[in-house]
């Protein structure tokens, strides 16, 4: 099954709409409290601001309603609406997001969740270093 | 009253044996890297809601496993969210008897859900008094005018 996610268009919109010169914004989906608190502390010491999504389907309604991530970090196993659903979505909605999945998955498992439109994929829990990196990548894109 | 050196040594060799036992892994560390001026509370904040919400799913796999027809679905969806809590926090052995829980719901085997239920408790249980303790000498030593990071 293809994705309808393109990955040059996309990183076109993604320029445009990045809050440059702003301070990075990320969204943090995730069930479980705990891993939304750790994240949390990891972006921010990172500088980045940070917002909270208890599920795939508050993540997709947080967007509709306008706002604009630099990178969205989605959980697979949540309630209501899984990752890799709300990642298709927000492909669909061609958000301007990095999105990156983190969980503990298996290999197949992390191929369909990577075909969702994931641009980056990590274990769960995030190390301090892996955060370090992805936001340095971030701003060297924005 | 305890010197500041004593309180130290006592802190050192204390955190050591949470690793050496494998109470706790580098996740831990981590968190505690990320302490900071911004955030001076973050590993008792994170370790406090840790706490609350492990007693929250025990009960809850409880009830769950006491039912005449156990929902092996919602009881493995509990299972799987305190295995991810206990990794983010670093509390290795809880998250091993949560790995083996996970099979077993699979398996949907209630003897052997109950058997690591049992285990799990004695996990938590382990791991809350380790760090409550923590928490204390980590007190001691900075009542006693010692500071973080160690020198």
């Amino acid at each position: 099954m293809s994705s309808s996610y393109d990955v040059s268009s996309s990183l076109n919109n993604k320029n445009a709409n990045l809050n440059v010169g702003k301070k990075l914004k990320a969204l943090i989906v995730d069930d479980d409290p705990i891993v939304r608190m750790v994240h949390k502390a990891l972006l921010k010491k990172f500088g980045m601001e940070t917002h909270e999504a208890k599920n795939g389907q508050e993540a997709v309604l947080t967007q509709r309603s306008g706002a604009c991530f630099d990178l969205i970090l989605m959980d697979l196993d949540m309630p209501v609406m899984n990752g890799r659903q709300a990642t298709k979505e927000l492909r669909d909605m061609h958000v301007c997001s990095l999105i990156a999945g983190v969980t503990s998955l298996g290999e197949a498992e992390k191929k369909s969740f990577m075909d969702a439109g994931l641009d980056y994929y990590y274990q769960k829990p995030l190390a301090i270093d892996v955060v370090r990196n992805l936001v340095e990548k971030i701003k060297d894109d924005a | 009253m305890e010197s500041v050196n004593q309180l130290q040594r006592k802190l050192a060799e204390y955190t050591a044996s949470l690793y050496n036992e494998k109470i706790l892994d580098e996740q831990f560390i981590q968190l505690q890297q990320l302490q900071d001026e911004n955030n001076p509370d973050f590993v008792v904040e994170v370790v406090s809601l840790f706490f609350e919400d492990s007693e929250r799913l025990l009960n809850e796999l409880a009830k769950a496993l006491n039912q005449t027809n156990v929902d092996f679905k919602k009881l493995d969806a509990n299972v799987h969210q305190l295995k991810g809590s206990s990794s983010s926090i670093g509390a290795q052995r809880v998250q091993r008897v949560c790995i083996a829980f996970r099979n077993y719901c699979d398996e949907r085997n209630v003897e052997g859900c109950l058997q690591c239920l049992q285990q799990v408790k004695n996990e938590y249980t382990l791991v809350k008094n380790k760090l409550e303790t923590l928490f204390k000498l980590e007190k001691q030593f900075v009542d006693a005018g010692g500071s973080f990071p160690v020198a």
